[in-house]
């Protein structure tokens, strides 16, 4: 007899989802879903809004990562004004943006994945948290809880507040930066280098523990998108898309950002609220591409400053071709903390970073505006559309989660493949299904444009949705 | 405010003060220190008492009255704060909240608003009345201002800075209760007014963040309202 799983709600990621596994009469996985199960309508309730207040009010999508979306936003409506702004004024987004890089990849590593990392994926569930953790791992909790204040108060710093703040406007920025605040930052930058380290140091001794995951958690080839800076170095603010694919070619390279809906395409599944898009020329499902920090390693051509260029080599060496293994993404995420802490020193004592001409005022000069950049999960892009009076008509949000969508949902039924078997649900099988969804590190609030607590709840049913089994934790 | 008449005396919150013939109550208090909250009086402005704020307990009294529009009388009682008026300023303004679309995080008066000043001064933490969000549209068709319906709470300054500092009387009122709404001209696009001279009184004195500068950002939008007095006083105290 058939019967159906249900992880509901999958637990450590930000946001609601679950996940629906089918089994055949055998007992052997036959399909799975991953169904992102909140709606949140930022697109709609936007309309009829003055344009300016976008990032604002789009940043609410997120708590953790509202600085993308403030990015993105302001970037598009910096389209709509078609204004160039200050140099330093791009400088300090930059700055912003990449704290926020380290502090949501920190979340990620160590309060969402290390207890997998460390405490295992068959590790008892009750303690099988950052709570746990703190037992034998102490001082790698504190690093992560440190690593990820230094995000936030470079952010504080910048902006004014941790969340939300509101100091990137359309134009630029809305106060420059002090020489105070410019020590106090470069002071913490030399902080974070020690527990980076440390922390690559500890994954790769990890990492041969999960030869089987690593094997099964979303392998398989895909397409790969970013931005990449004109010299193809991490780029995560301004650059060009660049898309390659799974033997590393570039298949399309230095797409103008205004240009994304010619290649990419929206799907709709009626499993999930969360949109899927695809890569056009390569149609659905063939087009299934991923973002995020593991693709953006795959597409270019060197990361740009010394230290994290070295990881990168060591992460290129990986596999021929792409990495394709989505457990990779850890690693991934330790290689871009560390180049966001080189990149922030560069930019920090570069000579213009003080400059108090950080914002440039305009009125709506184009009625249509295209903003992208690189969120922490990967490349985000916000499209509105104004009337004469600058108030906003349409809007579209192509979110980094979206992007991984098809590569999640079939990263989803390869593991359960692999790990579930029979009728008896073991708990340890399927954290592995959910561990591969915290490899992605998705943000379903974003993506669907939720709060709460999330509860696992895993329910055996027949073909015909009776309960046979549940488990509760 | 002119010297006219008698002079009275009265006791507020049991304090001797004395009062010109036509000061009210609110005037006699300001003028002694003690605080009487207000949303819709502006100094310079002709009083309204629409807000109900700064109702106040006279002895004798069958009802409260608001302090802006009450003259003082010989041998008048009058308390301003007790446990009971303080609910009742403490519910006026979560109604106010309720009844339009206050979304304090993303408004351009953020950390400027006399509204949200007083929310938290009253500790107003939840609105325990059901939100009505009406449906209320922003114009934007003014070349330098937008008002956002979302954020009024009709307290009429701009109507009357308009019609009595700067002559033009741009702004009125349509509609009642919940439908009442600020117009400009004959309910034209603001862009489209004649009457409006673009001078941004309104802007200035609206307490919240229904009228402010297009291209501000989200907290941006500090009023400023030092003209208003230099202009009364230029005018003689002329209406």
């Amino acid at each position: 007899m058939s019967k159906t799983i249900t992880i509901n709600n999958v637990t450590r990621i930000e946001g609601h989802a679950k996940i629906t596994l089918h089994l055949d009469d055998q007992g052997m996985v036959q399909d799975a879903q991953f169904h992102v199960t909140q709606f949140r309508g930022f697109e709609k309730l936007c309309e009829g809004r003055p344009f300016y207040e976008m990032p604002s009010l789009m940043a609410r999508i997120c708590g953790i990562c509202p600085v993308s979306h403030l990015l993105a936003s302001a970037k598009a409506c910096d389209d709509l004004m078609a204004v160039a702004i200050p140099k330093t004024a791009i400088k300090l987004r930059k700055i912003l943006n990449m704290a926020q890089i380290m502090q949501s990849h920190a979340l990620s590593f160590f309060h969402l994945s290390a207890p997998d990392l460390l405490l295992g994926m068959d590790g008892d569930p009750a303690s099988r948290n950052i709570f746990g953790l703190m037992k034998d791992h102490a001082q790698l909790v504190q690093d992560g809880i440190q690593l990820r204040k230094i995000g936030q108060e470079i952010i504080a710093l910048l902006g004014g507040k941790r969340i939300h703040p509101s100091w990137v406007v359309p134009g630029g920025v809305n106060k420059p930066l002090s020489e105070e605040h410019r020590d106090q930052i470069l002071a913490s930058l030399g902080e974070c280098r020690p527990i980076i380290h440390r922390t690559l140091e500890i994954y790769k001794s990890i990492q041969a523990n999960f030869k089987e995951e690593i094997q099964t958690f979303a392998n398989f080839p895909s397409l790969f998108l970013g931005l990449v800076s004109p010299g193809g170095n991490l780029e995560f603010y301004d650059g060009n898309i660049r898309v390659a694919d799974a033997a590393r070619n570039t298949i399309a390279d230095q797409i103008d950002t205004l240009d994304f809906n010619d290649y990419l395409e929206e799907s709709v599944e009626k499993f999930s609220y969360l949109k899927s898009p695809y890569y056009k020329a390569f149609g659905y499902p063939d087009g299934i591409y991923r973002v995020g920090p593991l693709a953006r390693l795959n597409i270019i051509d060197r990361c740009g400053t010394p230290q994290a260029d070295e990881e990168w080599a060591e992460f290129q060496g990986l596999q021929r071709g792409a990495v394709l293994s989505s457990f990779y993404f850890h690693y991934a995420r330790l290689i871009e903390v560390l180049f966001c802490a080189e990149m922030m020193e560069r930019l920090l004592q570069s000579k213009d970073i003080l400059d108090p001409h950080v914002r440039a005022y305009a009125k709506p000069n184009s009625f249509e505006g295209i903003g992208v950049c690189e969120a922490p999960r990967g490349t985000l892009m916000h499209h509105y559309r104004i009337n004469k009076n600058g108030k906003i008509e349409w809007a579209n949000l192509v979110i980094a989660t979206g992007h991984n969508n098809l590569a999640m949902n079939r990263g989803v039924l390869q593991t359960a493949r692999h790990f579930v078997k029979g009728e008896k649900i073991e708990e340890g099988m399927l954290n592995r299904v959910e561990a591969v969804i915290r490899a992605f590190d998705p943000c379903l609030s974003c993506s669907t444009h939720a709060v709460g607590q999330m509860p696992l709840n895993i329910e055996l049913l027949s073909a015909s949705g009776t309960l046979l089994d549940s488990v509760k934790r | 405010m002119l010297a006219s008449g008698q002079i009275k005396t009265l006791k507020i919150d049991g304090r001797d003060v004395s009062a010109h013939e036509n000061q009210t109550i609110l005037e006699v208090a300001r003028e002694n220190g003690i605080k009487i909250p207000t949303l819709c009086f502006l100094e310079g402005l002709s009083v309204r008492g629409s807000c109900r704020l700064c109702l106040v307990a006279i002895k004798g009294s069958p009802r409260l009255e608001p302090a802006c529009t009450t003259r003082c009388r010989e041998g008048m009682e009058v308390e301003t704060d007790n446990p009971e008026l303080h609910q009742f300023r403490k519910r006026i303004l979560e109604l106010i909240f309720a009844e339009r679309n206050h979304v304090c995080s993303v408004c351009v008066s953020n950390g400027h608003c006399e509204l949200q000043a007083l929310g938290a001064e009253f500790g107003l933490t939840h609105v325990e009345v059901a939100y009505q969000f009406p449906n209320m549209p922003l114009d934007l068709s003014h070349d330098r201002f937008v008002v956002d319906h979302n954020r009024c709470i009709l307290c009429a300054r701009c109507i009357r800075v308009c019609d009595e500092i700067e002559g033009a009387h741009t702004w009125d009122m349509m509609g009642r209760g919940k439908d009442a709404r600020i117009i400009s001209d004959m309910n034209e696009p603001w862009g489209e007014s004649e009457s409006c001279t673009s001078c941004g009184k309104c802007v200035q004195v609206c307490p919240t963040g229904a009228l402010f500068e297009k291209g501000k950002s989200v907290a941006e939008m500090a009023k400023q309202r030092q003209f208003l007095p230099y202009l009364t006083i230029m005018r003689g105290g002329k209406r």
